[in-house]
C-alpha cells in the first residue's frame, strides 16, 4: 500500500516541484487542505477555489474527488489520489454528495471547454447548461467566438438564448426568442413561459414568444404521442414474448401449462449463471444466454412432457393441477439452489441509457432491444412452423392427430418436441425479462396470468393472434395509464378483456376448420 | 419378530418420555423468548435476517450468564408471510408456549393482525420496523421509526438543504405508503407547497413497467423548479424503478429520490450502479464509523458465518429493543409483562451509531435521523443527520384526525387520548 501511495502522486508534495508558480502551489495546497472538512458546503467552496486557481493538477484532483478516489491521511491530512479498491485503514475517503458532484461536473466542464475533441466540448457545454450562472455564461460566450464545431455552437447558442431572455435590451430578447422557437429544451420552454408571465413590455417580443410557446407545445404533444405509442409497443412486446411459448404449448397442443412462468424464470436464471461464468464479458454473456436458455428450458419442458403431461392428454383439469405442482417444485428448487433472494443480473452497457432523438423524445435502449428481439423470436418461430418438416408435423398433429399418425408421424416424439419448443421459447423470453425486471423465484408467477390473457385474447392456436393481442393490450394499457394510474389501468384492461371474451369466446382470431371443434 | 418390535417401541417411548421430562425440567430455569418472523413467503427475504439477529442476541445474553440467573430459550415460529397466520402463531406463543416476550412482525398489516392477540393475552411485542404511526398499544414497544423520525426529516432535508420545490410522492399501493403520503402531503401544504407542485402516484406490489411513470416524473421535474421524489415504493419494485431512472438519464443530481424502504439488505441483491447518489432516510447505516457498530457487525458476521453479510436499520431496532427488555427485566426482577412494561419507560440503551435511545411514555424511542446517499458498493454515505435525537411521535401532528391525540402510558394510561375531548378511545384496529 505504501508503495502504491508513493506511485500515485502526492499532490501536496508537488508544491516543491514547480518553482515557477510557487505562490499558486501554496494556494493550491491550502485549497486541498480545505477539502478535508466534513461540511459539504465548505467542500464545494474549496472545490470552486481549486478550480479558480487553474493549477495544472486541478482537473485531475476534481475528477478524482468526483470518482470517489480522493483520500486524506488521518494523521497529517495529506490529500492523495488512490485508485485502489480497498485502501489502508489510515486513509479517509473524501465523500461527496449530489450538489457537490454537480458542482464538480460543472467545474470540470469548464476545463473541458478547451478540449481538442468536439465530442468532449459538446458534453462540457451540455453539462454547463444544466446550471448556468453569469460566470459560466461568460465562459460560453467566449467559447462561442472561437468554436468551430456546428453542434457545439448550436448548443451554446440555445443556452445563451435562455440566459438572454432576461436581457434588458428588447432586441436581444427578441433574437433569443427567435433562437428558441424551434428548441425542445425544457429550460427554453420554461424560460419563454416565465417571460410571458412577467408581462413582456415589448409587443414584438410578446408576439414572438406566444408563437414560440404554441409551436413548442404542438411539437411536444406530437412527440408525446409517439412516446406513448412506443411505451405501449414495448409493454406489448414483453407480453408477447412471455406468451409466445404458451401459444405453442397451450395454443397448438392444448396443454394448460401452469409451469410456463417457471420456464421463463429458468431462462432468467440461466442469464444470471452465464454472467457468473463469464464475469468479464457481460454483453456477450447475455447473447450466449439466449441459446443456452433455449436448451435449458427446452430440456426441462421435454422432461415435464415425458414425465407428467403425456399421461394426462385430454384431461385439462388434471393437467392444470399437475403442472401447477410442477411449477411449485421448480420454484422451490430455484429457492434451494439460489436462495430466496433476488439475483443481480447486470445490464450490458449497450443496453443501458437511451436513444435521444431530440430533447422531447428519447427511447430507452433496453426497451428498444426487447421490441426488436420479440420480432426476431416471432419470425423465427413462424419460420419453424411454416417452413420446416417439424412445423409441418406439428400443424398436422394439431389439426388431426389420428390422421397424422396414420400418415406415419410419430406423435409421441412430436408432442415432446413441440412442448420442448414452446418451453425453449419461454426460456428465451426469460433472458429478455432478466434485463427488465427482478430475477427471483417468483418471476414466473407475475407473468403466467398475463401470458394466458394474451393467448386467449388473441385466439387460441393462432400465433398472429398472440402478436396482435399482446401488442394491443400493451398499447391500451399505456394509453389508459396516464389517466387512470397503473393500478386502475390494469383493472380496466382486465374488465374489458372479460367483456370481450364474453362476446367472442374464441378470441380475436378464432381457429377455423376442424381443429376449432377439437 | 413381534417381541423385538415391542421391545424397540418400548425403548423408543422411554426415550421420548425421558426427553420430555428433561425438557420440562429444563424449562424450569429458562425464560422463553418468542420470535415471530416470516421464514417463508414474500417477506422471508427481510424477516429471516431479523430472526437470526434475535437468535444471536439470545446466544450472547446466555454467554453472559442469561437473565435473572436463567437461560434464555428462543421459540421460533414461522407465520409464512400470511397475515391471519401471524395472529394464530402469536396466540400459540402466548398461550401454549407462554413466552415472556415476543420479537416480531415486519409489515404493518401483520402487526395489526397480532395486536388484539397481544392485548387479550397481555403479551409483550417488540416491533422493529419503521411504520406509519397512528398507533400506540400498551402491549407493544415500537423500536422502529415513527413518521416524524424518518419521513418528515427527510422531506426537511430535501426542502432546506437540497432546495426541492416540487414533489413526487411515489409509493406502493398499501397502508404504509398511503398513510405516510397523507402525512407528507399535509406537511408540505403546511409549508406552503401548492397542490400543483405535488404529484402522487401509486403502483401495485412488484410493479415492473416503470417507463410511463418515470417519463411522467421527468416531465414533472422539467418545469424549472428543483424536483425531488419521496419514494415509499416497497421491495422488489424498486429495482426496475431505479433501472428505468438510470436508463431515462435522470440522475440523482437533477431529481434525487429519497427512499424509506431501501436499505443495505435490499441493495445487496441488486446492481447498484444506476442508484448512486439517490438517498435513503434511516436511523442507522452500516457505514457509520462508530465503535459499537463495528463490534456489532463483527459479531453478526461471525454468528451468520458470512464475512460479507450486511446489517441494516431494523436489525439495530431489535438490538435496542432486546437490550432494553433485558434491562427492564433486571430492573423489575421478573418477566411479568405488566411489571416489565412499567419498567420499560425511561430505560436507556446506547445506539449502535452513537447517542442513547430512550423509551418514551408513548412506547416509542428517541432516535437520530440519518440521510445517506447510495454508493456504488451498495453502502451509504451519510450526508446529513439531525443535531440531536428525535423523540418518536405516535400520532402525527400533521393529520387533522390525529393532531389532538396523545399517547402516554405513564400519566394518561392511554394510547389514544384526545386532548380536546379529554377522552381515551382505546385502540382502533382498522
Amino acid at each position: 500500500m505504501v508503495r502504491h501511495v508513493a506511485l500515485w502522486m502526492l499532490i501536496v508534495a508537488l508544491a516543491c516541484q514547480a518553482a515557477v508558480a510557487a505562490d499558486n502551489d501554496v494556494a493550491f495546497s491550502d485549497a486541498l487542505a480545505a477539502l478535508t472538512t466534513t461540511n459539504f458546503k465548505a467542500k464545494e467552496q474549496a472545490a470552486s477555489a481549486l478550480a479558480a486557481l487553474r493549477h495544472p493538477d486541478t482537473r485531475a484532483t476534481l475528477q478524482a474527488l468526483l470518482d470517489g478516489q480522493l483520500y486524506y491521511r488521518r494523521d497529517d491530512k495529506q490529500v492523495l489520489i488512490v485508485k485502489e479498491e480497498a485502501p489502508a485503514d489510515d486513509l479517509v475517503r473524501i465523500s461527496t454528495n449530489n450538489q457537490l458532484r454537480k458542482t464538480l461536473k460543472t467545474l470540470i466542464a469548464g476545463f473541458d471547454l478547451a478540449d481538442s475533441s468536439a465530442q468532449v466540448r459538446l458534453a462540457a457545454v451540455n453539462e454547463m447548461l444544466r446550471a448556468l450562472d453569469a460566470q459560466g455564461a461568460a465562459a460560453l460566450r467566449a467559447q462561442q467566438e472561437k468554436e468551430t464545431d456546428s453542434r457545439v455552437r448550436n448548443s451554446i447558442r440555445t443556452g445563451l438564448a435562455i440566459v438572454d431572455l432576461d436581457s434588458e435590451d428588447a432586441n436581444t430578447r427578441l433574437a433569443a426568442v427567435e433562437v428558441l422557437t424551434v428548441s425542445l429544451n425544457p429550460d427554453a420552454y420554461n424560460g419563454l413561459n416565465a417571460l410571458l408571465a412577467k408581462r413582456e413590455p415589448d409587443a414584438r417580443v410578446q408576439a414572438a414568444a406566444i408563437d414560440a410557446v404554441k409551436r413548442i407545445e404542438s411539437s411536444r404533444s406530437f412527440y408525446g404521442a409517439i412516446e406513448t405509442l412506443f411505451f405501449g409497443l414495448s409493454l406489448g412486446s414483453v407480453l408477447v414474448l412471455a406468451a409466445i411459448g404458451l401459444a405453442i404449448t397451450f395454443g397448438v397442443m392444448g396443454v394448460i401449462n401452469m409451469a410456463h412462468g417457471e420456464l421463463i424464470m429458468l431462462g432468467a436464471y440461466t442469464t444470471y449463471v452465464m454472467q457468473l461464468l463469464m464475469p468479464n464479458h457481460i454483453g456477450a454473456s447475455v447473447l450466449v444466454s439466449i441459446p443456452v436458455a433455449f436448451v435449458v428450458a427446452g430440456c426441462v419442458g421435454i422432461l415435464i412432457e415425458r414425465g407428467v403431461v403425456r399421461f394426462l392428454y385430454g384431461r385439462p383439469l388434471e393437467t392444470l393441477l399437475a403442472t401447477f405442482g410442477v411449477s411449485l417444485v421448480l420454484q422451490q428448487i430455484v429457492r434451494d439452489v439460489f436462495t430466496a433472494n433476488n439475483r443481480p443480473v447486470e445490464t450490458p452497457a449497450w443496453m443501458s441509457g437511451s436513444l435521444q432523438f431530440n430533447e422531447a423524445l428519447s427511447i430507452t435502449y433496453n426497451r428498444l432491444y426487447v421490441v426488436v428481439f420479440m420480432l426476431i423470436v416471432f419470425s423465427a418461430l413462424l419460420l419453424v412452423l411454416k417452413r420446416t418438416t417439424l412445423g409441418l408435423k406439428v400443424r398436422a398433429v394439431a389439426q388431426n392427430r389420428a390422421m397424422a399418425r396414420a400418415m406415419g408421424v410419430r406423435t409421441q416424439w412430436l408432442d415432446a418436441m413441440t412442448f420442448g419448443l414452446g418451453s425453449g421459447i419461454a426460456g428465451v423470453a426469460g433472458v429478455a425479462l432478466s434485463q427488465l425486471t427482478n430475477v427471483g423465484p417468483n418471476l414466473g408467477q407475475s407473468y403466467i396470468i398475463d401470458s394466458f390473457m394474451v393467448v386467449v385474447f388473441g385466439g387460441v392456436g393462432n400465433l398472429w393472434g398472440t402478436l396482435i393481442g399482446g401488442m394491443s393490450l400493451g398499447v391500451v394499457n399505456q394509453l389508459l395509464e396516464p389517466y387512470a394510474g397503473a393500478v386502475l389501468a390494469k383493472i380496466f384492461v382486465l374488465v374489458a378483456l372479460i367483456l370481450f371474451i364474453q362476446r367472442r369466446p374464441r378470441g380475436l382470431f378464432p381457429q377455423k376448420g376442424r381443429a376449432a371443434e377439437g | 419378530m413381534t417381541a423385538k418390535l415391542t421391545l424397540r417401541s418400548l425403548a423408543q417411548s422411554f426415550v421420548v418420555v425421558a426427553l420430555f421430562a428433561f425438557s420440562s425440567a429444563h424449562a424450569q430455569d429458562t425464560i422463553k423468548v418468542g420470535v415471530l418472523h416470516s421464514l417463508s413467503g414474500t417477506m422471508a427475504i427481510s424477516e429471516t435476517t431479523l430472526k437470526d439477529t434475535v437468535l444471536m442476541l439470545i446466544e450472547e445474553q446466555n454467554r453472559k450468564g442469561g437473565l435473572l440467573g436463567k437461560k434464555l430459550q428462543p421459540v421460533v415460529v414461522d407465520p409464512a408471510s400470511n397475515w391471519p397466520l401471524f395472529a394464530e402463531k402469536a396466540e400459540q406463543l402466548l398461550v401454549k408456549d407462554k413466552v415472556a416476550v415476543v420479537f416480531g412482525c415486519w409489515t404493518s398489516v401483520s402487526r395489526k393482525s397480532v395486536l388484539p392477540v397481544f392485548e387479550k393475552n397481555n403479551g409483550l411485542l417488540f416491533y422493529p420496523v419503521q411504520y406509519e404511526g397512528e398507533e400506540s398499544s400498551k402491549n407493544v414497544f415500537y423500536t422502529g421509526a415513527a413518521p416524524n423520525q424518518q419521513a418528515i426529516p427527510a422531506v426537511d432535508y430535501l426542502m432546506n438543504d437540497v432546495g426541492v420545490k416540487r414533489w413526487v410522492l411515489a409509493g406502493t399501493d398499501y397502508v404504509y405508503p398511503r398513510t405516510t403520503n397523507k402525512i407528507l402531503e399535509a406537511y408540505l401544504k403546511s409549508k406552503g407547497v401548492k397542490s400543483e407542485d405535488i404529484m402522487i402516484n401509486y403502483t401495485p406490489f412488484g410493479h415492473s413497467d416503470w417507463q410511463r411513470i418515470v417519463a411522467d416524473i421527468k416531465k414533472f421535474g422539467s418545469a424549472g423548479k428543483k424536483t425531488g421524489v419521496v419514494s415509499t415504493i416497497n421491495g422488489d419494485a424498486n429495482v426496475p424503478f431505479y433501472k428505468e431512472l438510470g436508463n431515462q438519464k435522470i440522475s440523482a443530481e437533477d431529481i434525487p429520490v429519497v427512499a424509506f424502504s431501501v436499505g443495505e439488505e435490499e441493495l445487496s441483491g441488486i446492481d447498484t450502479k444506476p442508484l448512486v447518489g439517490h438517498l435513503a432516510a434511516w436511523n442507522y447505516f452500516m457505514s457509520v464509523d462508530a465503535p459499537a457498530n463495528k463490534k456489532f457487525i463483527g459479531e453478526w458476521r461471525r454468528f451468520i458465518k458470512n464475512p460479507k453479510r450486511v446489517s441494516n436499520d431494523p436489525m439495530e431496532a431489535h438490538v435496542i429493543g432486546f437490550n432494553m427488555w433485558v434491562k427492564a427485566v433486571e430492573k423489575a426482577k421478573t418477566t411479568d409483562v405488566s411489571k416489565v412494561t412499567d419498567a420499560m419507560i425511561g430505560i436507556e440503551v446506547p445506539n449502535l451509531t452513537g447517542g442513547t435511545a430512550k423509551m418514551l411514555p408513548n412506547h416509542h424511542l428517541t432516535k437520530p435521523v440519518l440521510i445517506g446517499e447510495v454508493r456504488a458498493d451498495g453502502q451509504f454515505d451519510v450526508v446529513w443527520q439531525t443535531e440531536g435525537l428525535v423523540p418518536g411521535d405516535a400520532w402525527s401532528d400533521f393529520l387533522p384526525g390525529s393532531k389532538d391525540i396523545e399517547a402516554d402510558w405513564v400519566k394518561l394510561k392511554c394510547g389514544n387520548y384526545n386532548l380536546k375531548t379529554q377522552k381515551c378511545s382505546g385502540q382502533n384496529y382498522e
